[in-house]
């Protein structure tokens, strides 16, 4: 990867592709520049992404293209394809408050809270659906043990972590 | 999800709303589920880079300790002097025959008031239980008892051969355990869950019993005792903690220095010896090897077989060179060379005119030659070696000593000795476990949070008749789930960022100079890719900079990084403004190293060392170490902290004042 230091686009996008090199290279086990295709959904989140599990998909189709699938993905053919994602600011965060009214619009009572049975119900049954141990990982920090129900409000604020989205541009 | 059907026509408006009404669930359900997928994402990339934020460190560290292991021995020679403090290993009532310390138990008198363990020679399993049981009750075994049970002990593994062949009948099955590092409720767990050593239960325990941990005094006890009970089925293998010169600074010698405090030095001193006893591999059916560290492409078992183990007490002391000359004219030129080179030129950058002593033996004056080049090269190898996944055999940078080494290497021995896989440790592994190099080389690893409450898992492997290995995991949990998953990745990455700042502000000047290349117009700011370089170049750490950079640094919105912001959020405990910082600096640097002389010199464990002392202490490190000994800024650094008596300091009160404290982050509510 030729390195292009100065100003503007091209310092941006060497500092892009360095930021997507060292993701990439906490999961490349092997040190041989792959990674496991299960893996790649966790590098494009830890990279600031908020991609829906479809959109993966088609990331993944345009990473793969015209090649048979082998479990493994190679880091020349994931870098255009991550850059692009990150130069066009796809997947973008999703706001604390957007949050908050996707929480409020499945209270249908508008309580404030989720009892437990629905929380499950909506997120093993409904848009795409979690696994088991994705929604038992969910409820060991959004479950208040006491009341047996999720308060998103607090939930929301415990995990909304702190971290500047802007990269250089 | 309910449906409600249409009638035709009719209700419209409800069926609208309905609809929509349900078509913005599952929206409300993916954007959650999205959200929450790349929360959690983040938080195992956290995790991950919190781990080896630990790891990179600790190799660091055990780089500059191979690097400062001479300035000990130094230190420690020359505190030999009669007329200055006592060395740290001999204590002036013993005589300086080596052997005269074995017996030296029987002249200490165990009170009446004592109500730990009193062993009975030779040992049974009612001994073992005591001790068991007195440990978990947190006491303390007499020092008569320990002592005599180190000199049983050394009795014991004399006998051994350098390595050890074992053969598991075909009933049985082997347990291997890995590093232990003074973690006592590690040890426990594995008892209770696997059972206690016996003729029926065979053990190997590959290493690294002492250091970091608090109780590495009383795993030797109950690891020695099992071997004098059942030597035929408890196997130790040394490991590249077995050292002394490594427990000098990562914990073991503090740790019974303060449990024993006027026997201590006497049971350090024949711990030297009883490490060098240690023998280094076990090999179970000729078919399984097990070392503590690896391999190299030099390692050669009959060699190794042959070699005196005891003449190495501490592998951080290269052999003299009149030794390896010898070893060259009988040999030619010897294969170690190139791999030893970076080990060696440590050693000799650091010793500037102090002569490289190459003794291995502070009481023992000639009485024997000294280990060859070869002899210490290959040990070495055996213990500090990590496997790549790479092929070739380099130098292992990341630790100062041993080697990397690639599957063909691994292949290749193997094949030469006809043997079936390598079982080793030495590397910490977040699942306690880990098989590489096609399944022949197993990384077992038993000290469970290791690094921080949560940080990984611990495991031991049961072998069975056919040396299939079979793996047992467990984590010691101190407090019953209090912390959910995500508050336990939280403490791991906060205790790791700390630890990676305090590193940061200990190199503050380097990196300053580092940093202010990069800005060449003064601006206080530099691009993301100069910080990052800057930041690597300095600390040799290899970490994700990028990634980590919002924890480290301000970056403004045109991606400029304020470099000096890394700086900011920590502060000194105690005000020591008036003093060069470059000093202060200095000071929480090397805050361990201080801490290791101070050990040495308080020869009473009181925690006070005179004021002349401690100049004259810090004359010889400052000037070692190459930078000016700021005098008067020491006294006044030392005049400012409360001492009670005239002429003394409470050294530790001292050094906390050097603690790294960072400022605590308000959080937003």
């Amino acid at each position: 990867m030729a390195e292009k230091e100065g100003n503007g686009e091209d310092g941006a996008v060497a500092e892009i592709e360095k930021k997507i090199i060292e993701a990439f290279e906490v999961f490349d086990h092997e040190c041989n520049k792959t990674v496991d295709v299960r893996e790649i959904g966790s590098i494009v989140r830890s990279l600031g992404c908020f991609p829906t599990e479809a959109e993966l998909h088609e990331l993944l189709a345009k990473v793969e293209e015209e090649e048979e699938p082998t479990g493994y993905i190679h880091l020349e053919k994931f870098l255009p394809v991550m850059t692009k994602v990150l130069l066009d600011r796809s997947y973008r965060p999703i706001p604390e408050d957007v949050l908050l009214h996707a929480f409020e619009a499945l209270d249908e009572n508008k309580c404030g809270y989720l009892t437990k049975d629905e929380l499950v119900k909506y997120m093993t049954e409904e848009g795409e659906p979690f696994t088991e141990e994705e929604m038992e990982e969910m409820l060991s920090s959004a479950l208040d043990p006491e009341t047996n129900t999720v308060l998103y409000r607090d939930y929301i604020s415990m995990m909304i972590v702190d971290e500047p989205e802007d990269l250089p541009q | 999800m309910e449906h409600i059907v249409t009638d035709m026509g009719c209700n419209a408006s409800i069926d609208d709303r309905a609809e929509s009404k349900s078509e913005k669930a599952i929206k409300a359900a993916v954007l959650i589920q999205k959200w929450y997928r790349s929360t959690r994402a983040r938080l195992e990339i956290s995790r991950r880079y919190s781990l080896t934020i630990f790891q990179s460190i600790e190799y660091a560290d055990e780089q500059d300790q191979a690097q400062l292991a001479s300035f000990f021995t130094f230190m420690l020679e020359r505190y030999a002097d009669p007329d200055a403090v006592a060395d740290a290993s001999i204590s002036p009532s013993v005589s300086h025959q080596a052997d005269s310390y074995l017996t030296e138990y029987e002249n200490i008198e165990v009170p009446d008031s004592y109500c730990g363990p009193r062993l009975s020679f030779p040992l049974t399993l009612a001994d073992a239980n005591a001790l068991l049981h007195a440990f978990k009750d947190g006491q303390l075994l007499h020092a008569h008892y320990v002592l005599q049970l180190l000199c049983e002990t050394r009795r014991v593994l004399k006998e051994k051969p350098n390595i050890n062949l074992v053969s598991v009948s075909y009933s049985k099955e082997i347990t291997v355990c890995g590093d232990l590092h003074g973690n006592l409720d590690d040890l426990f767990l594995i008892f209770y869950k696997n059972g206690l050593p016996s003729e029926k239960k065979p053990y190997v325990f590959n290493g690294d019993f002492v250091d970091r941990g608090r109780n590495s005094m009383e795993i030797l006890i109950i690891l020695f005792a099992f071997l004098l009970i059942y030597p035929n089925d408890v196997h130790l293998n040394r490991g590249n903690h077995e050292d002394y010169v490594i427990n000098l600074r990562y914990g073991f010698s503090s740790e019974v220095l303060n449990k024993y405090k006027v026997h201590g030095k006497v049971i350090l001193y024949l711990l030297q010896d009883v490490f060098s006893w240690l023998p280094l591999a076990t090999i179970i059916n000729k078919k399984v090897l097990i070392v503590h560290g690896g391999i190299s492409n030099t390692t050669d078992l009959d060699f190794l077989n042959l070699l005196e183990r005891n003449k190495l007490k501490s592998l951080m002391r290269p052999p003299k060179p009149e030794a390896d000359r010898e070893e060259q004219a009988k040999e030619g030129t010897p294969a170690a060379r190139p791999s030893t080179c970076a080990a060696n030129e440590h050693v000799t950058r650091k010793t500037r005119g102090v002569s490289s002593s190459g003794s291995t033996e502070l009481s023992r004056p000639n009485s024997q030659s000294g280990p060859t080049l070869k002899e210490w090269k290959q040990v070495l190898d055996i213990l500090w070696s990590d496997p790549r996944k790479q092929n070739g055999c380099v130098p292992n940078k990341r630790r100062g000593g041993g080697c990397y080494f690639g599957p063909d290497t691994t292949a290749r021995l193997l094949e030469r000795y006809n043997l079936k896989m390598l079982i080793r440790s030495h590397e910490f592994k977040r699942e306690g476990y880990e098989l590489t190099h096609g399944g022949k080389v197993i990384t077992i690893f038993s000290a469970s949070n290791y690094y921080e409450e949560g940080s990984n898992r611990g495991a031991y492997i049961r072998l069975n008749p056919d040396l299939i290995p079979h793996f047992v995991q467990y984590q010691v949990r101190e407090c019953t789930d209090k912390q959910n998953y995500w508050e336990r990745v939280k403490t791991i990455e906060r205790s790791a960022l700390q630890t990676l700042r305090e590193k940061i502000f200990a190199h503050r000047s380097t990196l300053t100079e580092a940093f202010a290349k990069y800005d060449c117009n003064n601006t206080g700011k530099i691009s993301v890719s100069d910080w990052a370089a800057a930041m690597e170049s300095v600390l040799c750490l290899e970490l994700p900079w990028r990634t980590l950079q919002f924890h480290l640094v301000k970056t403004d919105t045109d991606g400029k990084v304020d470099y000096m912001s890394c700086f900011h959020n920590m502060e000194i405990a105690q005000s020591t403004e008036e003093v060069q910082p470059a000093l202060v600096e200095t000071l929480c640097k090397y805050r361990k190293d201080l801490e290791i002389i101070f050990n040495i010199m308080d020869e009473d464990q009181s925690g006070l060392i005179s004021f002349d002392e401690f100049r004259k202490t810090w004359r010889i490190f400052s000037s070692h170490l190459g930078i000016d000994a700021y005098d008067a800024s020491i006294d006044k650094l030392a005049q400012s902290i409360d001492y009670n008596k005239d002429d003394y300091i409470d050294f530790s009160e001292f050094l906390e004042a050097f603690h790294v404290v960072h400022k605590r982050d308000k959080k937003p509510t």
